[in-house]
């Protein structure tokens, strides 16, 4: 196990900028989740951390020591790639076990490595199986369990749920999640599904256009955005953003509607005014929204509304039986309310 | 509006014509997809294959219809120390130079594999051997192995490495090794460009993987790279195997089979007994005498080809 510390590092492929100086500390034992739209430099950030992409400039530290230079097989780092790569023509045992066979371990080890990995993932009837009579969950199970038989400080995953369906996926993730939890091996775990990161994650890295926008705890990141970049690809669904102006102790919305403000907003300027759609609630006294589409999902009613000029999204734990071109009256929650400044994106 | 005009348009069933209605029967329709293949198979394989046979059980020679004549041919060809020599060399010469295509041709295959400049143009340029005519690479090596003119012996003669022109085809074994290495040069392409198809499809992740694995480049070969193109290549040996056995062109416009018959081939001793020589009947049963080879390489090709236990079960991938 061991610290990771990524300082200013830059990559280039040619003339392409992908990366421009990223700083990450990740602790002992963290479990770090980079995540952000697809060309946001995640996947190259984390090749680079297992030396599969060489370090344009600044540097990257395993345990304390910088491994620029240290190829990919020293680094004592494993990785779950996107694909599995599992080998083909090797069975279950001999995937497992190639990392040893190569270091040139006795048999009785591999024997006794794989054993362990295969009991905590539940592989141990398929260890004779080739990759092909696998399936998709198997398969990464798999590629997991070579990662954990190499012992290694750090565990790599790049984007490793993104080829299962969808009940699958909620599954592994739980299942990493408490590998991580049992084995206590600092993790870089690359995605682009925000709710994996949000679910998995100690401290989440969101990166765009080859810069990270925030880093800090899931819940921190849900609760006080730093910017709309963040603000917008955090939750699901989405947040509502409502170009305007404050004016007058009011944000002034599109269609004239002066809607709400928190505590200790700005007196005036040019805003984005951001509320999640599941910190609006219901209120006779509230603004008046136009039912366009209503989605109920069993466990809460999502509602698309005009506001003026502005949709509105809304998330409601009630039963909504208003109908198309109704009203509903709603508020957002002052406490919850986001606001950025619309020149930089920053919040306020 | 008329009421008719209101109703929706119906397609009237029209009646099928007699043609129409055969060409629906099956058993028809089965017999006339079937025809042009069968056709042509008979006429270009299955007949003269046939002849051939029927030629090595007679004493045909140009000009003279055959008599049956049982086995005849086949027990003076086994007496025959030029059929002999053919048969070592045949074995011999596939033998060599397919060890000598498959040794350099996966060696550039796997160097074409790597990140080169100007990438697309080498390989265009590797496949020049393989697209000239055979004719032309004989009369190319027919040159380069000219005892008098031979552009190899004034290299070295310039150099100052040897004071005479080299003897390369007019004694048995230069001669031997002179057609092997023309045929080698003639049959790397095809290895070549078949490996390095066979090469990009292995995924490069597998290499990262191995690399993570803490592999060195030769473990990468020997673990990855080799048994994922085994497949392949043992449809590309089968292929090549059986080319080289019946190879004509190339020995018989360099050397025509001698010095002394020494570097007859099966096929090209067979073309001698048979056409110049006159002797259909005895050439057929040399032809003949190549089937049992041919049979074995396919045999192998059978069993090397099974699919391996890796390849099978679910493609779900």
């Amino acid at each position: 196990m061991a610290t990771v510390d990524i300082r200013q590092v830059y990559k280039n492929f040619g003339s392409t900028k992908i990366l421009h100086g990223v700083s990450v500390a990740i602790e002992d034992g963290q479990f770090v989740v980079l995540v952000g739209p697809s060309g946001c430099g995640k996947s190259t950030l984390l090749r680079m951390l297992a030396g599969l992409e060489n370090i344009t400039g600044g540097e990257i530290a395993i345990g304390g020591r910088v491994v620029n230079n240290v190829p990919p097989k020293d680094r004592d780092i494993a990785m779950v790639f996107q694909n599995y790569a599992l080998y083909p023509h090797m069975t279950v045992f001999q995937n497992m076990a190639f990392s040893m066979k190569l270091a040139g371990a006795p048999k009785e080890v591999m024997e006794r490595e794989v054993q362990k990995a295969a009991k905590i993932l539940g592989l141990g009837d398929l260890l004779h199986r080739f990759p092909r009579q696998l399936s998709g969950g198997q398969r990464q199970r798999v590629a997991m369990g070579r990662a954990i038989v190499r012992n290694p400080q750090v565990f790599l995953f790049d984007e490793p749920l993104s080829n299962l369906d969808a009940k699958l996926r909620v599954q592994m993730r739980s299942e990493i999640k408490e590998l991580h939890q049992r084995l206590k091996v600092t993790t870089v775990y690359v995605t682009h599904d925000q709710i994996e990161a949000m679910t998995m994650a100690d401290l989440i890295v969101v990166m765009n256009h080859g810069r990270i926008e925030q880093a800090g705890a899931p819940l921190e990141l849900y609760d006080r955005p730093a910017n709309l970049f963040v603000a917008g690809f955090i939750g699901s669904p989405a947040m509502n953003m409502i170009e305007g102006r404050i004016e007058g102790g009011a944000f002034q919305g599109p269609g004239g509607v002066a809607w709400p403000l928190p505590a200790g907003a700005p007196s005036s300027g040019e805003v984005v005014y951001g509320i999640r759609p599941e910190h609006l609630r219901l209120d006779p006294n509230g603004l008046e929204g136009v039912v366009n589409v209503l989605e109920p999902t069993g466990s809460e009613t999502q509602v698309v509304m005009h506001v003026g000029g502005a949709h509105l999204l809304g998330a409601f734990r009630e039963r909504i039986t208003t109908r198309h071109g109704e009203v509903l009256r709603v508020s957002p929650d002052p406490a919850l309310i986001h606001l950025f400044d619309k020149a930089t994106g920053q919040r306020l | 509006m008329s009421a008719a005009a209101e109703q929706a348009w119906v397609r009237q069933a029209k009646a099928q014509s007699a043609l129409s209605k055969l060409f629906d029967w099956k058993p028809f329709l089965v017999v006339m997809c079937m025809l042009p293949a069968v056709g042509l198979l008979m006429v270009f394989l299955t007949y003269p294959l046939g002849l051939g046979i029927w030629l090595a059980f007679t004493d045909t020679t140009i000009g003279r219809s055959g008599r049956w004549v049982g086995l005849e041919n086949f027990e003076y060809m086994l007496e025959d120390p030029i059929w002999w020599n053919a048969v070592f060399f045949s074995v011999f010469y596939t033998g060599i130079a397919t060890i000598g295509k498959f040794g350099l041709g996966l060696w550039l295959a796997l160097l074409l594999n790597n990140h080169l400049p100007f990438k697309s143009m080498l390989r265009a340029i590797i496949l020049l051997p393989w697209i000239v005519p055979t004719v032309l690479t004989a009369i190319a090596f027919w040159w380069i192995y000219n005892p008098q003119f031979s552009i190899i012996s004034w290299i070295f003669i310039e150099l100052g490495l040897r004071e005479t022109n080299i003897d390369f085809i007019n004694t048995a074994w230069p001669a031997r090794w002179s057609l092997i290495g023309a045929n080698i040069w003639r049959g790397i392409p095809f290895v070549a460009i078949s490996l390095l198809a066979g090469l990009q499809t292995i995924s490069p992740s597998l290499y990262e993987a191995a690399l993570l694995d803490g592999s060195t480049g030769w473990q990468r070969f020997r673990y990855i790279t080799f048994p994922m193109l085994l497949p392949i290549l043992a449809i590309v040996m089968t292929f090549s195997i059986i080319f080289t056995f019946t190879d004509f062109q190339l020995v018989y416009a360099i050397t025509r089979g001698g010095p002394v018959n020494s570097t007859h081939l099966l096929a090209t001793l067979a073309f001698q007994r048979g056409i110049p020589g006159g002797q259909l009947g005895e050439g057929a049963a040399i032809a003949v005498s190549m089937i049992p080879f041919l049979v074995f390489a396919t045999l192998f090709s059978y069993f090397a080809l099974a699919r391996r236990k890796w390849q099978q079960g679910e493609s779900n991938d």
